[in-house]
């Protein structure tokens, strides 16, 4: 709504503001002229988000309701395509995959990030070098990175060269073996994804006043104490926001399974948004897409304002 | 306050470092070789695919995995260029990622502009919805945007991949928190010097907020350089209109057997991102580490 009114406001005559701004400084024309210009300025950012972001995600949960073809006309059915989705044992096992990858996901990057930031302190020569290294998968293209893990995975590729090398035995087949699969892109998702959070640990880190530690010292406290007792917990708004966007980001895990395991074997490493993917662009079915969509955010959301809800008792804002 | 807690340690070092005894020292040198160790081995998928794209295919499962094969073969790249206008992919996300991201950061910067140093009825109301819609998943977006981008007949073209993402709040909001920093005085300054409200902004606040501006630029491009799923999804003619992963995921497809191929077209697709990385790398830790948040 305020977008709205924001836009009309935009078309207000530019004459008259014109007139105020410039006749005088006098305190009724500064006042036409800021009501004027914060809604002029404002307004491309917001016609553009209502266009491209507001009205998509209501467009998307009408489309959740039909059953609405790739081409052609769209028929309307309720509630059907969610009951659909609840009665489908194969959502079922997409969810379920979905939930899995987070769990394993969110925690290894976080130890992993956590482990580097305070590995690479400022007293390690090259730290900028490291940290640069850390980062690089973070920001070639995901499908490049995917692609190279393809290989490494691959039955007498790297990881299996390596092994048969080593010890004489073939190592699993990692992308071919249920049980390997999903573990499989999770280790690859967090070696290509936890140079965003490295970074933002260690620059926390590096806000900790030094005189905090040494005090601690001091008392008899040795490196590992004070890093467990004080350093994380001067840290944790950042673990906190790391932990969020993590977990958000990782619900939408979709080009590793897509390109290393197409969902497979069988489905098990389909998660939600390859679903959605498949089910959308595959099958042509958009109303059902649309509504696993809504699944998705409605467990986004959740997730969220759980976390939002636990932070009192682990977060410490007050440093 | 980050700087400063830098400087007291670096001040600092010198003299602790004369005083650890040599045990101190041995430790702290087999801590750094493991370090080298941990970035070695983090490095190796990366190693092994520029290896391999050297390699002939004869060569490629060799076991142990060596880091040479028989012959150095260029030819790789020739071949997996032919194969397919990676080139023109390149060019293609140069267009597309340097028109998205302008587009971006003009809106960006008027919207946090007017968030921050403007006055105006509903403008915190306003805000929060901006920042809420951060927390909505492209993903969710996806299917009504497709059936949006049909309406309006951009199905297939570039528009389809420039226009939708633009406006991401992440720009209004980083440039909101640059501009709440700028003094107040600046701004009067400008109002005496007889400057109205659109001078101020072009002359006085845009050249300060570079920096900044800097930093959400590379992160732009990068997103959209590297974005997969809405280009998959809104583009048929991956030929003409592709960027690289859409081109490296199709050349996947095709030839997903030619390992030594496949890997020279990942090393293609990775050194454009790579370049700016080693660029501009201040920009964008220092992005990451006042935003935390970033391309993600």
């Amino acid at each position: 709504m305020t977008l709205l009114k924001s836009s009309q406001a935009a078309k207000a005559p530019r004459s008259a503001a014109g007139r105020a701004s410039s006749s005088s400084s006098a305190a009724a024309p500064v006042r036409a002229r800021k009501t004027f210009w914060g809604p002029a300025f404002a307004a491309p950012h917001g016609v553009g988000l209502a266009i491209f972001t507001l009205a998509p995600i209501a467009f998307s949960l009408a489309i959740s309701l039909y059953r609405w073809p790739l081409l052609g006309a769209p028929t309307f059915l309720g509630l059907g395509n969610y009951q659909r989705l609840f009665s489908d044992p194969i959502f079922g096992q997409v969810v379920w995959n979905t939930v899995l990858f987070v769990v394993l996901y969110v925690p290894l990057n976080l130890v992993v990030s956590l482990g580097l930031a305070a590995w690479l302190t400022p007293r390690i020569k090259g730290r900028h070098i490291f940290r640069v290294i850390f980062f690089i998968p973070s920001i070639t293209p995901i499908v490049a990175n995917v692609v190279v893990w393809r290989m490494l995975y691959q039955p007498s590729g790297f990881i299996d060269g390596i092994s048969q090398a080593a010890t004489g035995i073939h190592a699993p087949n990692f992308l071919g073996d249920e049980h390997w699969a999903m573990l499989a892109i999770v280790a690859m998702s967090v070696w290509q994804g936890f140079g965003y959070n490295m970074l933002v640990f260690s620059a926390a880190l590096d806000a900790v006043p030094e005189n905090l530690a040494e005090a601690a010292a001091i008392d008899g406290a040795n490196a590992w104490t004070v890093f467990w007792r004080i350093k994380l917990k001067l840290i944790s708004p950042s673990i906190f926001f790391a932990t969020m966007m993590t977990l958000i980001t990782s619900f939408q895990v979709f080009a590793q399974p897509f390109i290393l395991t197409k969902g497979g074997p069988g489905s098990s490493t389909s998660t939600i948004v390859l679903y959605i993917y498949n089910q959308g662009f595959q099958f042509h079915q958009l109303g059902l897409a649309s509504a696993a969509a809504w699944v998705l955010f409605v467990i986004i959301l959740g997730v969220t304002a759980v976390q939002f809800i636990g932070q009192k008792r682990w977060v410490h804002y007050d440093a | 306050m980050l700087d400063s807690a830098v400087r007291t340690r670096s001040v600092r070092e010198p003299a602790a470092r004369k005083d650890r005894p040599w045990t101190a020292r041995v430790r702290s040198a087999v801590g750094y070789a493991l370090l080298c160790l941990v970035a070695l081995a983090f490095l190796s998928p990366l190693v092994y695919m520029l290896a391999t794209s050297f390699k002939p295919p004869a060569d490629i499962f060799s076991i142990p995995p060596t880091l040479l094969g028989s012959e150095f073969r260029w030819q790789n790249y020739q071949e997996a260029l032919n194969y397919m206008p990676f080139l023109r992919f390149m060019g293609n996300g140069v267009l597309v990622s340097a028109a998205g991201t302008a587009l971006s950061l003009v809106v960006s910067s008027l919207s946090g502009y007017a968030f921050s140093r403007l006055r105006w009825r509903g403008r915190n109301l306003t805000f929060m919805v901006f920042l809420a819609t951060l927390m909505i998943p492209q993903e969710v977006l996806i299917v009504p945007m497709f059936v949006m981008m049909q309406q309006v007949k951009w199905v297939n073209t570039f528009q389809a991949l420039i226009v939708p993402w633009a406006f991401t709040a992440f720009g209004a909001f980083m440039l909101r928190q640059f501009f709440l920093g700028v003094p107040q005085e600046l701004d009067d300054a400008a109002r005496v010097d007889g400057a109205g409200t659109v001078r101020t902004f072009l002359l006085v606040m845009l050249p300060l907020a570079r920096p900044t501006l800097a930093v959400l630029a590379v992160f732009s491009f990068i997103n959209y350089w590297n974005s997969f799923l809405w280009p998959l999804v809104v583009i048929n003619d991956v030929n003409n209109l592709g960027t690289i992963p859409l081109g490296l995921q199709m050349f996947f497809g095709q030839q997903g057997e030619q390992w030594h191929l496949v890997m020279a077209a990942s090393v293609v697709s990775m050194v454009p991102t790579l370049v700016l990385l080693v660029l501009l790398q201040r920009h964008l830790i220092k992005g990451i580490v006042t935003s935390g948040l970033g391309g993600r």
